[in-house]
């Protein structure tokens, strides 16, 4: 028997969608302004980071109000709990977008060669792939393949922590560019971030369709 | 202490054209004898959504709702003082005929009440008492009415059946289509469902958001669950007063009242 009010969950779905296809658009557009060198779509990431924000807060007040109203149990409980976590890691992930879009705008300002990403543009694509596949496995409630999304946050671990090892090393045998290593050891902080909430959206997939809790297994 | 009540959140005035003051209480009291049950209530009840009346036991709930169809005009020594307004016209005017007003306002019942007769003529009962005969009439009558009631599906095949071989359920929602038969514009509701099971219970919860898209419905709950799932606006009454009353999401997630607060999250008393 479908309730009258089962629709309003329907539509929390649609707005998590929504925000989740915002945030990894702002991922995608941050690591291209970063290739790129290009300051317009730095910017546009930097401007477009407040919907996102305004989605959180709407899909907070959307959940707080079906808990409220509708005594939700069972899988539409944990779909309002998963919708509330959600909205935040995305709210974060597109935080990260941002300041990877700052710091971009940053560089390029400065009119100075941005030189060598290392592993950034690869750890870039991971994340918006873990961040999708993600998101595939929340629209076809699909478990199995929500786990694979967590082993590859490993990988993207590894690649910050190479970066982190040769942007060190650039910095101390070119100290007068230890700015702009910086930057980019920030950058790929932020991106090894959204690797973490993208593996924190698998997990309430996992949790949201199974009711596995899978969160510090390791 | 007894906290600051919530008075009217509408003027005094002519009728509201947008119908936010469709049922409307002007300093109403009302008493059992010397006991006085209800104490100055003021409040609009606007048309066609729903609106709840929550509180404890002996808040006055009850004898709120039976007042908006003078049900209380057949207990012997009461009184009231104020009025109750449906569209600007007082329901205790002298011109007013109490039965006219009781068929403008249906009623349903904490248990369901048939009469020991078929599904069929529990649904025209009144219009038979008011001498309608064609059958044509009264089948379009029988099967709108059971269909509003969204029953029509499951008793279709057995009109002509005795109504008490129906479930609680079913039962209360042929009630509710003995109601409607008449065409009314305010239902009123009695805890409808403290009955029920909760498969029937979400029947009834169903049926009521879809009958506000043409009725104007009141309704007296002891489940404040209920309440929110199923109403545009709460009022919460404590001894006789009106201590808080607004927008259902907004009583429910930052009532104004603490009293409120106490009551909805259990910490009352």
């Amino acid at each position: 028997m479908k309730r009258f009010f089962h629709s309003e969950l329907d539509t929390l779905k649609s707005q998590l969608i929504l925000m989740g296809e915002k945030a990894s658009a702002a991922l995608r557009k941050s690591a291209r302004a970063l290739s790129e060198k290009d300051l317009d779509l730095a910017e546009k990431v930097i401007a477009e980071d407040d919907a996102i924000d305004d989605l959180e807060i709407q899909i907070d007040r959307e959940a707080t109000r079906y808990l409220t109203l509708r005594s939700p149990v069972a899988s539409d409980l944990r779909l309002i709990t998963v919708a509330i976590k959600a909205s935040h890691d995305l709210e974060r992930v597109g935080d990260e977008a941002r300041n990877i879009a700052k710091r971009t705008r940053k560089m390029i300002l400065k009119k100075g060669a941005i030189g060598d990403t290392l592993y950034i543009p690869e750890m870039a694509i991971m994340a918006e792939e873990m961040l999708r596949d993600a998101f595939q496995c929340f629209i076809a409630s699909d478990a199995e393949r929500a786990s694979a999304v967590l082993s590859k946050d490993e990988e993207v671990d590894a690649l910050n922590k190479a970066n982190f090892k040769d942007f060190i090393h650039k910095a101390k045998n070119d100290p007068e560019s230890i700015n702009l290593y910086l930057d980019l050891i920030f950058i790929s902080k932020s991106l090894e971030r959204i690797a973490d909430h993208a593996t924190n959206l698998a997990e309430e997939v996992i949790f949201l369709t199974t009711a596995v809790e899978t969160r510090h297994q390791n | 202490m007894m906290a600051a009540s919530q008075q009217p959140d509408l003027p005094d005035g002519p009728p509201d054209p947008a119908g936010r003051d469709y049922i409307r209480l002007q300093d109403y009291s009302f008493f059992y004898g010397a006991n006085q049950a209800l104490d100055t209530l003021s409040f609009s009840i606007p048309k066609e959504q729903v609106t709840a009346l929550i509180g404890p036991s002996g808040c006055g709930k009850s004898t709120l709702i039976r007042s908006i169809n003078r049900m209380n005009d057949l207990v012997e020594d009461v009184r009231h003082e104020g009025d109750i307004l449906i569209s600007g016209e007082s329901v205790f005017h002298p011109h007013i005929e109490v039965i006219s007003l009781r068929k403008r306002i249906g009623m349903v019942f904490q248990e369901s009440n048939p009469f020991p007769k078929s599904i069929y003529e529990n649904v025209i009962y009144s219009l038979r008492v008011s001498g309608v005969r064609r059958k044509s009439e009264l089948d379009e009558v029988v099967e709108r009415s059971l269909r509003a009631a969204a029953l029509w599906d499951e008793v279709k095949d057995r009109l002509y059946e005795n109504a008490f071989t129906l479930s609680g359920g079913q039962m209360q929602r042929l009630c509710i289509a003995r109601a409607i038969a008449n065409e009314p514009e305010i239902i009123l509701m009695d805890e409808p469902c403290s009955a029920l099971d909760p498969i029937a219970t979400g029947r009834i919860e169903d049926l009521i958001y879809e009958l506000k898209k043409h009725y104007t419905i009141v309704i007296v709950t002891h489940n404040m669950q209920q309440a929110a799932r199923v109403s545009d606006r709460t009022a919460f009454l404590y001894m006789g007063r009106l201590i808080e009353y607004g927008e259902t999401e907004s009583l429910f997630i930052s009532p104004r009242i603490p009293q409120t607060e106490a009551y909805i999250t259990g910490r009352f008393g």
